[in-house]
Formats: C-alpha cells, sequence, structure tokens
C-alpha cells in the first residue's frame, strides 16, 4: 500500500511537472495579480502588505470602465477592426499562398523574401509618412485607417503560414479534384481550405492578437474617442490629475477575454499548425 | 467504356527530360491494360497524359475514338486511382464517393443511389459515415476505388493503387481490382512496378523503359516470348539467366562459356535466323524453371555450375550457381545496387525439393532447349524466324 502510495507520488511530482509548474507561475503570476486586482476596491489596491486575494470583492472597476469610461465603444471598435483585418489576411493569405505554393509562378523565391522583410519592417517607420497619407485620403478617424494598415501589415506573416502549410498537401489531393471536375476555386474552397485549417487557424490568432493589441498606429490615426480602439481607450483612462487603476485593470481583463477564448477553442489547430512540416504525414 | 489510343505521343519536360518517346498503344474496349517497368520508365507520366494531368508534346491522344489532347480531365470522362489514394480527409467515406457527383449536379436522390450502389460492391455499406482517418488502409484502398466506379467513367487509370498495403492484402485487393473491372467492363490502365501485379491482373501488360515501348502482349506471351533482353530480364522472378555466348556451326551446338550446349533439331525448324549466327556471338537466356537438376552422367543438353547459395523453399530449391561465362545485365531492368552486386557467371534455377545440393556443390542441370531464348547481342532483339 505504501509503496504503491509512493509510486503514485512519483508519478505527478517528477521534473517535467515541476519545470512546468514553474514555467505556469511566471507567466500566469501578472495575469493572475491583473484578474485579482481587477476585483479590489481603491483602497484594497494600494494597500500594505499586498492582498494576494481581493477582499472585499468588488465589481465597481468593470461598472466604472463601461459607465464612466466608454469603454464598450472601444471594445467595438476594436472588434471591428480586428475582425475585418483578419478576414481580409486571412481570404488574401490563402489566394496568395496558395499561388506561392502551387502555380509555376517566376520570381517565386524573391516574392517570399521580399514578403519576410517587410513583416519585419518596424512599423514606427512607417507611421509618419501614412499618417500624412491617411489626412490627405480624410481617412483619419475611421476604421480603415486601422483596417487596411494592419492587413497589410500581417498578411506577409499569414500567406508565410499559410503556404507552409499548403506545400505539405499531397499534389494529388488537387489532381483528384481536377479529375473529379473541380475548377480551381471550388479546389482552394472544397479541398485545399479545409485540409490547411490548422495554418488558417493559427494565421487568424496570429493576426488576431496583433490586431486586437497593437497601439501605436491606433493611437495615432484614431484619437478620437468614437474610433479609438481598446489599447489607445485604456491608455487614456483618467485625467492628469488621477489614474484610475482598478479601471485599467478591469478593461484589460475583458479586453484578455476573446484572445483566450480563441485559443482555448483552437489550440489542437494552432499546435499542428506551428509544427506542421516538421515532419511528413 | 470506350478505348483509347496512343499514336505517337511524346513528352518533353520543360528542362528537356523526354519522359515518352513516340508511344503508340491501343487498348480495346473494357481491356485491363497493365503498364510495367522499372521507376522511371515513364509508365506514370504516360498515365498522367491519358489522365489530363500533363501537357501532350505532340503526338494524338483518343479516348472513344475522339480526340482529346486538349481536353481538361473532366471533360475526358476518366476516373483515377492515385497511390496514396489522395482521399479527402475532412469529408466522410459517402462524401468522398458522391464529391464528383455532386460537383456535376447529380439529384440527391441519384447520387444517394448510385453512392449505395458503389459502396455495395466494395463492402463499404458499414463504413459510409467514417472519416478516412477512421479507416484502415485496405479500406481506404476500396474507398479510392468507390470514388473512381461511382461515376461510371469511360476509363480507369490507377496509378500503383496496391503498392502501400501490405503483402497479404496486396494479394486480396489485386483479386479484387480484377474481378471489380470485369464486372464493370470499363477499359483500365494500370500502372505498376510490380511485375506479379502485372502477369496476374492485366489482360495485357506493356513494358516500358526510359520512355520507349517495349513490348504489348499478353502475360504469358509476353513471359513466354520477350521480343528484347530488357523484356527477358525483367519480367520473371527470379529473372532469367542471360549469358554471353556463341553460336557453333550450323547452328546445332551453342557454347556458353567452356561448356558446349547441343540443340536439337527442333530448336533449328523453331528459331531458323539461328543458323545464320553460326559462329556469331549471341545472348542466350534460360528461365530458372528450366533448369531442372540431373544425374552427371545423363544424356542430352546440359549446363555444369558451382553452387554458391541454396534456398529452400519448401516446394522447391532456389539453387545459386555460377558458371565461367560471361552473365549479361540488361540496363535498367534491375536496379543499381542489385546489378552491382551481381557476379559474373551468376545463375539462378529452381530444382525439386529433395535434391540434394549444398554449398560448394558441383550441379548439373538438364537444359530445356526449347525453351531457350536467343537474342541478337547488338540489337538485343529475339532472334526467331
Amino acid at each position: 500500500m505504501r509503496r504503491r502510495k509512493r509510486a503514485g507520488w512519483h508519478r505527478v511530482i517528477n521534473g517535467i511537472n515541476i519545470a512546468t509548474l514553474v514555467v505556469v507561475i511566471f507567466v500566469a503570476a501578472p495575469l493572475y495579480w491583473l484578474i485579482a486586482s481587477s476585483f479590489k476596491t481603491p483602497s484594497a489596491m494600494g494597500a500594505y502588505p499586498p492582498q494576494l486575494f481581493p477582499n472585499p470583492i468588488s465589481t465597481a472597476n468593470y461598472h466604472q470602465a463601461f459607465v464612466q469610461y466608454d469603454f464598450w465603444i472601444y471594445f467595438r471598435n476594436s472588434l471591428i477592426v480586428t475582425l475585418v483585418a483578419t478576414a481580409l489576411v486571412l481570404i488574401f493569405g490563402t489566394l496568395a499562398g496558395y499561388a506561392l505554393a502551387r502555380t509555376p509562378m517566376r520570381g517565386k523565391f524573391s516574392t517570399m523574401v521580399t514578403l519576410l522583410m517587410i513583416s519585419l519592417f518596424p512599423a514606427i517607420a512607417v507611421i509618419a509618412p501614412l499618417y500624412t497619407l491617411l489626412k490627405d485620403l480624410g481617412w483619419l478617424n475611421s476604421y480603415q485607417a486601422l483596417i487596411i494598415p494592419y492587413t497589410a501589415f500581417n498578411l506577409p506573416f499569414a500567406i508565410w503560414i499559410l503556404r507552409n502549410y499548403m506545400l505539405g498537401i499531397p499534389k494529388e489531393m488537387e489532381e483528384t479534384g481536377r479529375i473529379d471536375g473541380a475548377g480551381p476555386l471550388r479546389t482552394i474552397w472544397s479541398i485545399v481550405l479545409p485540409m490547411a485549417l490548422p495554418g488558417v487557424f493559427t494565421a487568424g490568432i496570429f493576426c488576431f492578437t496583433a490586431c486586437w493589441t497593437e497601439f501605436l498606429m491606433a493611437l495615432t490615426f484614431n484619437i478620437a474617442n468614437n474610433y479609438k480602439t481598446i489599447p489607445v481607450g485604456i491608455a487614456t483612462f483618467g485625467t492628469a490629475m488621477e489614474v484610475p487603476y482598478g479601471t485599467i485593470f478591469a478593461a484589460s481583463v475583458v479586453a484578455v477575454v476573446p484572445i483566450g477564448i480563441l485559443v482555448f477553442i483552437f489550440r489542437k489547430f494552432v499546435i499542428s499548425g506551428l509544427t506542421s512540416g516538421a515532419v511528413k504525414g | 467504356m470506350a478505348p483509347v489510343s496512343m499514336e505517337k505521343v511524346n513528352k518533353v519536360y520543360e528542362n528537356g527530360f523526354h519522359a515518352v518517346k513516340d508511344m503508340d498503344l491501343d487498348i480495346r474496349d473494357g481491356e485491363f491494360m497493365v503498364l510495367v517497368g522499372p521507376s522511371g520508365c515513364g509508365k506514370t507520366t504516360a498515365l498522367r497524359m491519358v489522365a489530363g494531368l500533363e501537357d501532350i508534346t505532340s503526338g494524338i491522344l483518343r479516348i472513344g475514338g475522339k480526340e482529346v489532347n486538349d481536353e481538361t480531365p473532366k471533360e475526358r470522362d476518366i476516373a483515377m486511382v492515385f497511390q496514396n489514394y489522395a482521399l479527402y480527409p475532412h469529408m466522410t467515406v459517402r462524401e468522398n464517393i458522391g464529391f464528383a457527383l455532386k460537383l456535376r449536379k447529380t439529384p440527391k436522390a441519384e447520387l444517394k443511389a448510385k453512392v449505395n450502389e458503389a459502396a455495395e460492391i466494395l463492402g463499404l455499406t458499414d463504413w459510409l459515415d467514417r472519416k478516412p482517418g477512421q479507416l484502415s488502409g485496405g479500406q481506404r484502398q476500396r474507398v479510392a476505388m468507390g470514388r473512381a466506379i461511382v461515376r461510371q467513367p469511360s476509363v480507369f487509370l490507377m496509378d500503383e493503387p496496391l503498392s502501400n498495403l501490405d503483402a497479404k492484402l496486396r494479394v486480396q485487393m489485386r483479386a479484387e481490382v480484377a474481378r471489380i473491372q470485369r464486372h464493370l467492363g470499363v477499359s483500365t490502365i494500370y500502372v505498376t512496378h510490380d511485375q506479379v501485379e502485372a502477369m496476374t491482373m492485366g489482360d495485357r501488360v506493356t513494358v516500358m523503359r526510359s520512355g520507349v515501348l517495349q513490348q504489348v502482349d499478353a502475360p504469358q506471351h509476353l513471359y513466354d516470348n520477350p521480343d528484347n533482353i530488357f523484356v527477358a530480364a525483367f519480367i520473371g522472378s527470379p529473372a532469367m539467366n542471360l549469358y554471353d555466348a556463341t553460336v557453333g556451326e550450323g547452328a546445332r551446338s551453342v557454347k556458353v562459356g567452356s561448356q558446349t550446349i547441343d540443340l536439337p533439331d527442333s530448336v533449328r525448324i523453331k528459331r531458323p535466323a539461328l543458323a545464320s549466327y553460326a559462329g556469331k556471338e549471341v545472348v542466350v537466356g534460360m528461365r530458372p524453371e528450366h533448369l531442372p537438376a540431373e544425374a552427371d552422367d545423363a544424356a542430352g543438353p546440359k549446363l555444369v555450375g558451382d553452387v554458391d547459395l541454396v534456398e529452400a523453399l519448401g516446394s522447391e530449391l532456389v539453387v545459386h550457381f555460377t558458371v565461367d561465362a560471361h552473365r549479361v545485365l540488361a540496363e535498367g531492368a534491375v536496379d543499381k545496387d542489385e546489378a552491382a552486386a551481381v557476379k559474373s557467371g551468376e545463375g539462378v534455377a529452381r530444382v525439386a525439393a529433395k535434391t540434394p545440393v549444398k554449398a560448394g556443390d558441383r550441379l548439373t542441370f538438364a537444359v530445356d532447349t526449347d525453351q531457350m531464348k536467343f537474342f541478337d547481342t547488338q540489337t538485343g532483339l529475339s532472334i526467331r524466324t
């Protein structure tokens, strides 16, 4: 009995699990602090010693974020900009990725390298020219002011992921499709896309996260309250006199939720998407 | 259900590789034609040209008497089974089989009936709602077949469809594919590098080498009467023993290394052209089963060899021996590693299981001279008339 118990413990406490625990604590601690603090009252927030668990639990911060500050507007804006940009990135990324993976096109290699360079380009370098451009177009403080640059900046990475994923799909799949009588678009839609879904999800989540958290462009192009996105909105909470930490924490928790949900739903796909091509089959 | 004909069909790839050269081939209505040859011989390219997956560089391809060079795979009304099956992993068996019909906007009731019928023929009825990932290799193979037969196309094209199966299943599916083909009566082109498949499945067999068609014949005829050294060496396992030899005066004998094998009249009657080779070099071929073991002092044509290795298969012995003659290797008939391992003068005989023989012995084989093959050393062609 004793022996068996020890053996059981052995299975739980081993090097790998302990290492995992350390990593989890390291990553999760700030997140926990964020969530815990969002439920604290203003006085508990600055308490010493710090409260590990909020006491009393208060939802005032959430109420304030949505009522006093226009958090729901920022949330809506972020959702619109992010969803449209992600959709565009996935549509163009799929088509371009397929073309680069399959068609006997010239200059594929230089195209791919150029794309990689663009995706590594620092956004700060183009903000000023983009600002004047958008100003001339009269697009400052609009959804397209963010949707178009977001699409452009995230597309290269999506194309890379999707192309690599599509390279892993056997050519015979498409040839079978051709023999069965499917045209090019039908082949992409009914055969290639379903098989490339893990790649699509991976690209989609990366793009979604990037757009959702983007700050610099959002701050520069859309400063009118009606067009602010979440990161800009949260950053501009408060006044010159006070910084409402509780409200910021509460808003941040809400901002994290969609990404958490997405990753949770698609985690299997994302893992296989990131590792595809490493091994055959 | 249509004949297929290739007329001087060529395939030259962009990089200049000439994969198929002046191929002439007629596949009769309902015929099961097997294309066989070593890897890289152009058999798959030929098949893909018929399918429309590969452009035809020159020549004419007809299906059902109509030129189809410029038609898409869809318009050619063909169905193809790939080596890796290429099943759609995200669709159920039912959707996989019905996909082509769905694209053709077949009414739902008809589609369902046809899919069920195909599943019935293949014994897939219980698996229709599974996805390919949940099926065994043999079942996936059946789904691939189902996808082909459900459309009732004019021609079936199969590219090594059984090579991913394990040995036992392959034997079973071999019979099954042949049965289904006969049942449906659809003209079929079947590509394989497995000569057992070629021999057992085809109505006729086409042997190819380096893009050139070598011989088209019924399997047994091909085995008994190879047109050239390549076909002789490629068809049959263990392979035919081929040696350089010199024809004696009046073609009454042939000298293999230091041994002289007498040729009876029947050989000269069967192969009148042999007389003109008197005193000249030829290549002789003897199949392993035509070299039975014989008492050392027996009369009649014989060949003596030094035994290197005896493989007891139970039903017979496979005896590897060496004679002092030059062994001829048809280029491409065996792969390079195999060719490098073959010693000069090596031969194989299949003798009765009870023959008392072991490695190191000297064994006498009776030579079945009527079954001996003779080939021109220069052209490699069979010497007959």
